[in-house]
């Protein structure tokens, strides 16, 4: 309990909307190199990604169905990306998060930072009448055996970039694309789940959760240098 | 020298698995300028240098999993700035105890140093070995990577006396691994041979009753660690796919076989007669398969359930009969799907069929080709099996193996006679089909395709 006693670290929350994936790749990379040299406290960005597909550093290429033909014509970008895991999808009506944290001033502990992420999402969706759990040896969120959220992450230097994707109303139908043949767990939404809770409300409860599993006092007082940057990067 | 290791990255972490080099050895890297990157649990973490200088080795390859604390490689800070010394292995300054107070201090030996006792311990190297001479040898043997060079040096071979057949007859650490398993099996040969060579002239019997037991512990005693009894390769991730879809399915369906032999004769005189000629007109050859979904599609028709999926405890009859073939790729299988095959005939079955396997295994599949399945086929004759007992494609409920066809004496009406007969396994869901069923709709097939009429393809 002495924890708690200690004063809570900033963490500024950006909301940036629809986001290219580059452009939301060039914003983090930004703060990861800011926020190394301590010019800014944590940072939790969320969006949402027109269609993309991104394969991870260990992903591989056998995973992506289609090829770059048929995903051009589905108006799907393909991106191949720095963070863990392997191949995924964002898209509309998923809300994606990049917590931009010093994991030095939480625990030096990667595995444990994933796995509260995933308290982190699991206690949102709780809160939304949800009950989701882990899936041993399957890292990501579950719900009645299907993957809500999926997690990739990079960390340089104990700082983190990359983060959650949580299906919120995304078109599961996208993700055929990207599984061999049913020979993969499926994946599930929110409102696939009968959760008919808002994209601002599920993102109030990912931000408080956030907040209290990572010790951090949630600030939203640089929206303008958020405008600044979607204006840059547009 | 400055060891660069595996880093911790968390409490209950005890391994990583080190993705990839950001710098090659040889190469100048700078104090914390990240070195190499790590996966754990998908994370991905770069590692940043413990000290600036020339990346001299790299012990661990890209892709290997190694225990926290690992020595992964090996930085010369005295190599000025910019030195590129691509000689790397002919300079080796004193590599006196200097272990400097750097940010590695824990020397993080145990893991990959077994000072190679074992195979000194038995008795003088084998006798093709000369001497271990690290230094002289490597001079003859090409160029060498350094995890070669290394394992080389602990175990103390001689690299002239082994074969590579790396790139330019390079030595690899395979190459390491055999020469070293060999030795290992030549010194055992001659560790138990020598009790029963010398058989003691008072009581020869009980010598030779009691050499085998004795040879037994005397093996378990010999050096195991100079050669490695097993590789470890992460799977695939269509590896790990296939392996849950394949548990997956046995533990949701009631898995129940049925062999039916079948007389294939008539198609194997018509498919003879019309080779040539299907050769020529459509470039591809015509085999069995498509007889055999043709006659699975007409059987489907009278025995729907057979295409069916199970919901619940809602039985789903598919109005399509989608056929998936299963096709072997290089390192798995995938099955792509022939859509309303009950529309196509035997032309047009084969056409799909080879359609299809040539862009399965050309990695050319849309996600159509591999979805919405009703039914499935596998064709494990085609390597040479009679018949198999075939895994349910979920969540359908039956698939049929086909074996190979092969000319075997059978009795008709009380005479010998020679036909072309293949076994048909259908695997089918006992949960919602049940064994007469099965068995009718297996007969079905049979009975279609043994009374193939010969005109129709």
């Amino acid at each position: 309990m002495l924890e708690s006693r200690e004063r809570l670290r900033p963490c500024e929350v950006r909301d940036l909307g629809c986001l290219r994936y580059a452009d939301a790749l060039a914003i983090q990379k930004d703060l990861v190199e800011q926020r190394k040299q301590g010019l800014i406290p944590d940072q939790l960005l969320i969006v949402e990604h027109p269609h993309v597909i991104t394969l991870g550093r260990n992903g591989h290429m056998e995973n992506l169905l289609a090829n770059e033909d048929i995903l051009q014509r589905a108006g799907i970008e393909f991106h191949p990306s720095d963070r863990g895991g392997d191949i995924t999808y964002h898209g509309p009506g998923q809300i994606v998060g990049y917590p931009v944290i010093d994991l030095r001033e939480w625990k030096r502990d990667v595995v444990a930072y994933v796995r509260a992420i995933e308290q982190v999402i699991i206690d949102a969706l709780g809160e939304s009448g949800i009950s989701a759990g882990r899936l041993d040896g399957c890292t990501g969120v579950w719900a009645n055996g299907r993957k809500v959220a999926a997690i990739g992450v990079h960390i340089s230097r104990w700082v983190t970039s990359h983060g959650f994707a949580l299906n919120h109303t995304t078109d599961l139908s996208y993700f055929q694309y990207i599984v061999p043949c049913g020979l993969t767990k499926p994946v599930t939404s929110m409102r696939e789940l009968g959760s008919s809770v808002s994209r601002e409300e599920i993102i109030a409860a990912l931000s408080r959760n956030f907040a209290k599993h990572f010790e951090l006092e949630l600030s939203r007082d640089r929206e303008e240098a958020v405008l600044s940057y979607t204006e840059t990067f547009s | 020298m400055i060891d660069v290791v595996m880093p911790q990255m968390g409490e209950s972490i005890v391994e990583g698995t080190l993705t990839k080099w950001l710098k090659k050895p040889g190469e100048h890297v700078d104090r914390d300028e990240p070195l190499f990157e790590i996966s754990t649990d998908k994370v991905d973490t770069e590692i940043p240098a413990p000290a600036a200088g020339v990346l001299k080795e790299v012990l661990v390859e890209e892709g290997k999993t190694v225990a926290i604390s690992t020595v992964v490689g090996r930085i010369d800070e005295s190599a000025g700035n910019g030195a590129s010394a691509p000689a790397a292995a002919a300079s080796k300054p004193a590599p006196a105890p200097t272990q400097p107070p750097a940010p590695a201090p824990k020397a993080a030996e145990p893991a990959v140093a077994p000072p190679a006792p074992a195979l000194t311990a038995p008795q003088a190297p084998p006798p093709s070995a000369p001497k271990p001479q690290p230094a002289a040898a490597q001079v003859d043997a090409g160029p060498l990577s350094p995890l070669v060079r290394k394992m080389a040096r602990e175990y103390g071979i001689d690299l002239r006396q082994v074969k590579g057949t790396g790139a330019g007859a390079r030595i690899t650490k395979q190459d390491l691994e055999a020469y070293m398993s060999a030795q290992g099996a030549r010194t055992m040969a001659q560790a138990s041979a020598p009790p029963s060579a010398v058989p003691s002239p008072q009581a020869p019997q009980a010598t030779q009753a009691m050499t085998p037991v004795y040879s037994v512990p005397a093996q378990q005693q010999m050096p195991r660690a100079e050669a490695p009894r097993a590789r470890v390769e992460p799977m695939s991730t269509m590896r790990v796919k296939i392996a849950e879809h394949m548990i997956m399915s046995k533990r949701v369906s009631a898995h129940v076989t049925t062999v039916h032999k079948t007389d294939m004769t008539r198609v194997a005189k018509m498919r003879e007669r019309q080779k040539a000629e299907f050769q020529q007109r459509y470039g591809y050859s015509l085999t069995y398969l498509p007889f055999v979904i043709a006659a699975a599609v007409d059987a489907i028709r009278e025995y729907p359930i057979v295409n069916a999926s199970i919901e619940g405890t809602n039985i789903i009859y598919h109005n399509e009969i989608n056929i998936g073939i299963a096709v072997a790729l290089e390192n798995g299988l995938i099955v792509p799907v022939i859509r309303n095959a009950d529309e196509k005939n035997v032309i047009g079955l084969q056409r799909s069929i080879v359609d299809l396997s040539t862009r399965a295994r050309s990695r050319q599949l849309k996600p159509d080709d591999v979805q919405g399945g009703t039914f499935s086929i596998t064709n494990f004759g085609s390597f040479g099996s009679v018949f198999a007992t075939p895994v349910i494609n979920q969540p359908q409920v039956a698939i049929l193996g086909v074996g190979a066809v092969e000319k075997t004496p059978v009795v008709i009406d009380d005479a010998i006679a020679i036909r072309s007969i293949a076994y048909l396994a259908l695997t089918f869901d006992h949960r919602l089909i049940d064994g007469a069923l099965a068995d009718q709709f297996t007969s079905k097939v049979k009975s279609i395709l043994e009374n193939w009429s010969e005109e129709i393809l």
